[in-house]
């Protein structure tokens, strides 16, 4: 695999991207690493990567098999641990993006709390009662998408860091849920929608499909497009990418956008799944999905992201804490196997990393 | 690119966030109907009336509660306000609800300055608050000390404290009974958050109410309080249980999402007790065709209990159905199993999550 050359002399934003190896791992990372050391590689194929979290999650249905047998090994656990794992899979979706684009995004989980609280308030349910489901999940995409777009324009053209600009969020949004909400549980009593959202779609649940498509959709819009690409090289150099012609803070603003309808998204299938809206909603899911974007391989500083270790990331997490259950462990020891899954996956990859790198 | 387009953008942006904004603000009101507002209870005691109630001198009274980020929480600031309103001779100075201890002490401080005539605290963590509590005794103000215990004597002239405990035993109790003549039935917990002291008070309770009658807890899992923590963890729990015949949840906040994942999984072998006394999961047990069977009361009446009390101390009056002179050190209120038996006793208590 070629070094690729930094884009600063290239005019076109597309033209630097599409020199970008089209891997599940981007590369331009290695662009800032070219530049820093000139010798130093970075470009190792996802595969690599991700075999690390493979053996992870391998590891841990062997334990799960070993400790609960076929209670642990039947398609209907399965089903269990994918819908566990799909509201903070699609929010993690949407953050690898942010990520990869050197970013962070602290307020999905206060987001969909938002999201989730008024499209099920009395008035919008009263509405879904006339007009359909519709309204409910419009309602929640355009919470999300608005509050991620505000996001946007904070850090894209009010030049605040993100870290600062979606802690903001994380509150104001926390606390105009509550303040819609009224601190009360609402309780989803729309039958279209219960009907839709809580039933099966070919022998998977309806939200399990909607995890599957959000991975798939993210993982063409992140290897197979120009967004994809143009996100990997202002997460590896945000100068080098608007000299390149990239319209650094216009991408930013969609990023934003995106993890915030991600939000929206996941605030529908949150509803589905506990029939209620409630301002508690979300509750520190931000550090579940960061924690799953990380330790899928994304580069925290960015310029590399990957969709298949978010999904990779995700699942070990809903796996582990299906496995303790499995086992009735009590949640003070899966805290500490959890922190000791972070620092795992990440020496996994980086050993793989490593030996990928000695072996190019 | 130039300051003008440049500005151009930044006006685009806006304009699309706030049209999204908008159109969110448009697809739903969010101004629900007028909920009646349900003070939470104390009202039949105070209307049946004794000498007690009859008007004397006029008292402030402070109030400070955690910040009502859950339906319990909620009834009890709530409950306290309607409690104050029934006298006419209580002034009653509510600060805001807050989870940050340092807000909360300096709002004690504020009392002291203002020379309150009692104040009622539940505070964020009772440790923390015995200090400034104690500064209020020694300012002459007597404190009431409402559900989180602080940890010395001397911070607080009279103490009122659900039962957490007690909890556990009631709800074990019951399922006994309902179990009893079954050594080998399952019975599985859905706790609260693990770490706090309540929630392993709660547990310590059920064991030893199982214990008595030879079951045990088969499995148990933790969640947060959170209707998508209770959700998880019920999700899980059935899984791993095929089989379950009783069920108690700690906490009905959390019980909505409960009961979310027992409709998922179509199970309704077992029956589910749960914890706090919530409208909703009284509105299941009314139902009858729910596997909500019961529930176990946390008085969310206990700040209003706790300005009752205040209110007598100031007076400096006694209990009215006590001989003994003077309000009690310590109050720890009784924890009653909420069946459709008396379901309709308890509607009037039950707060909305």
């Amino acid at each position: 695999m070629s070094e690729p050359t930094i884009g600063a002399r290239t005019t076109a934003g597309d033209d630097i991207a599409h020199r970008l190896p089209g891997q599940d791992a981007g590369t331009a990372g290695g662009h800032q690493q070219a530049i820093d050391s000139g010798s130093r590689r970075w470009s190792s194929s996802g595969a690599a990567r991700n075999g690390g979290l493979v053996v992870a999650l391998a590891l841990l249905c062997v334990v799960g098999w070993a400790t609960a047998g076929s209670r642990f090994a039947s398609l209907q656990n399965v089903e269990v641990i994918l819908s566990l794992a799909a509201v903070t899979g699609v929010l993690a979706i949407g953050m690898t993006f942010v990520i990869t684009a050197g970013g962070i995004d602290l307020s999905v989980g206060s987001v969909l709390g938002l999201a989730s609280v008024w499209a099920s308030t009395l008035a919008t349910q009263a509405m879904a009662q006339q007009y359909g489901w519709v309204v409910m999940v419009g309602c929640a995409l355009a919470v999300g998408l608005g509050a991620g777009l505000v996001n946007g324009v904070l850090i894209a053209y009010g030049r605040v860091v993100a870290f600062i600009a979606t802690l903001a969020m994380l509150a104001a949004a926390r606390g105009l849920a509550e303040i819609i909400a009224g601190r009360r549980t609402q309780i989803v009593t729309v039958d279209s929608f219960l009907d839709i959202f809580r039933g099966d779609l070919l022998g998977l649940p309806v939200i399990v499909w909607i995890f599957l498509v959000v991975a798939v959709a993210g993982w063409f819009l992140l290897n197979r497009t120009t967004f994809g690409r143009r996100t990997v090289a202002v997460g590896g150099n945000p100068e080098a990418a608007r000299l390149a012609g990239i319209n650094v803070r216009r991408h930013t603003l969609y990023l934003y956008g995106l993890t915030g309808l991600a939000a929206g998204i996941g605030a529908v299938m949150m509803l589905a799944r506990t029939t209620a809206g409630s301002s508690t909603n979300g509750t520190l899911l931000e550090l579940d999905t960061i924690a799953a974007v990380v330790v899928g391989g994304t580069l925290l500083a960015g310029g590399r992201g990957t969709i298949v270790g978010t999904v990779l990331g995700v699942l070990i997490f809903s796996t582990l804490t299906n496995v303790f259950i499995q086992n009735d462990l009590n949640s003070s020891v899966q805290a500490v196997a959890k922190g000791a899954i972070i620092v795992g996956a990440v020496l996994l990859q980086q050993w793989f990393a490593r030996r990928d790198t000695a072996t190019t | 690119m130039s300051a003008r387009t440049q500005r151009r953008r930044l006006v685009g942006a806006t304009i699309a966030a706030s049209a999204a904004v908008l159109l969110a603000a448009g697809c739903t009101s969010n101004e629900p109907p007028q909920q009646e507002d349900e003070g939470g209870g104390g009202n039949a005691a105070a209307a049946a009336g004794t000498e007690n109630d009859e008007p004397g001198d006029e008292v402030v009274i402070g109030f400070s509660a955690p910040a009502a980020d859950h339906g319990w929480m909620g009834a009890i600031t709530s409950a306290a306000r309607a409690e104050a309103e029934n006298y006419e001779d209580v002034t009653l100075r509510v600060a805001e609800g807050t989870n940050d201890v340092n807000l909360q002490i300096s709002q004690i401080e504020g009392f002291i300055n203002d020379k309150v005539d009692a104040i009622v605290l539940l505070p964020f963590d009772g440790a923390a608050l015995t200090e400034v509590a104690t500064k209020a005794m020694d300012a002459g103000i007597p404190v009431i000390n409402v559900d989180r215990e602080f940890s010395s004597p001397f911070a607080a002239r009279a103490t009122i404290l659900g039962d957490n405990y007690g909890m556990g035993v009631s709800a074990g109790t019951y399922i006994c009974e309902q179990l009893g003549d079954n050594p080998d039935a399952v019975v599985a917990e859905i706790a609260g958050i693990d770490s706090l002291p309540l929630t392993q008070d709660r547990s310590q309770g059920f064991k030893d109410a199982l214990a008595d009658c030879g079951l045990d807890v088969d499995a148990r899992v933790a969640a947060d309080f959170t209707v998508q923590g209770g959700e998880a963890a019920a999700t899980n729990l059935l899984q791993a249980n095929p089989k379950i015949d009783a069920i108690w949840n700690h906490d009905d906040d959390q019980g909505v999402g409960v009961l979310a994942a027992i409709e998922n999984a179509g199970r309704d072998e077992f029956f589910l007790v749960g914890g706090a006394g919530s409208a909703n999961m009284m509105r299941e047990i009314q139902s009858g065709d729910s596997v909500v069977q019961a529930t176990v009361v946390y008085p969310s009446t206990q700040a209003a209990d706790g300005i009752k009390l205040a209110r007598l101390v100031a007076h400096n009056k006694s209990m009215s159905d006590l001989a003994s002179v003077g309000v009690p050190r310590t109050t720890t209120l009784y924890a009653p199993v909420v069946t459709a038996d008396n379901v309709d006793e308890f509607m009037s208590i039950g707060f909305e999550s």
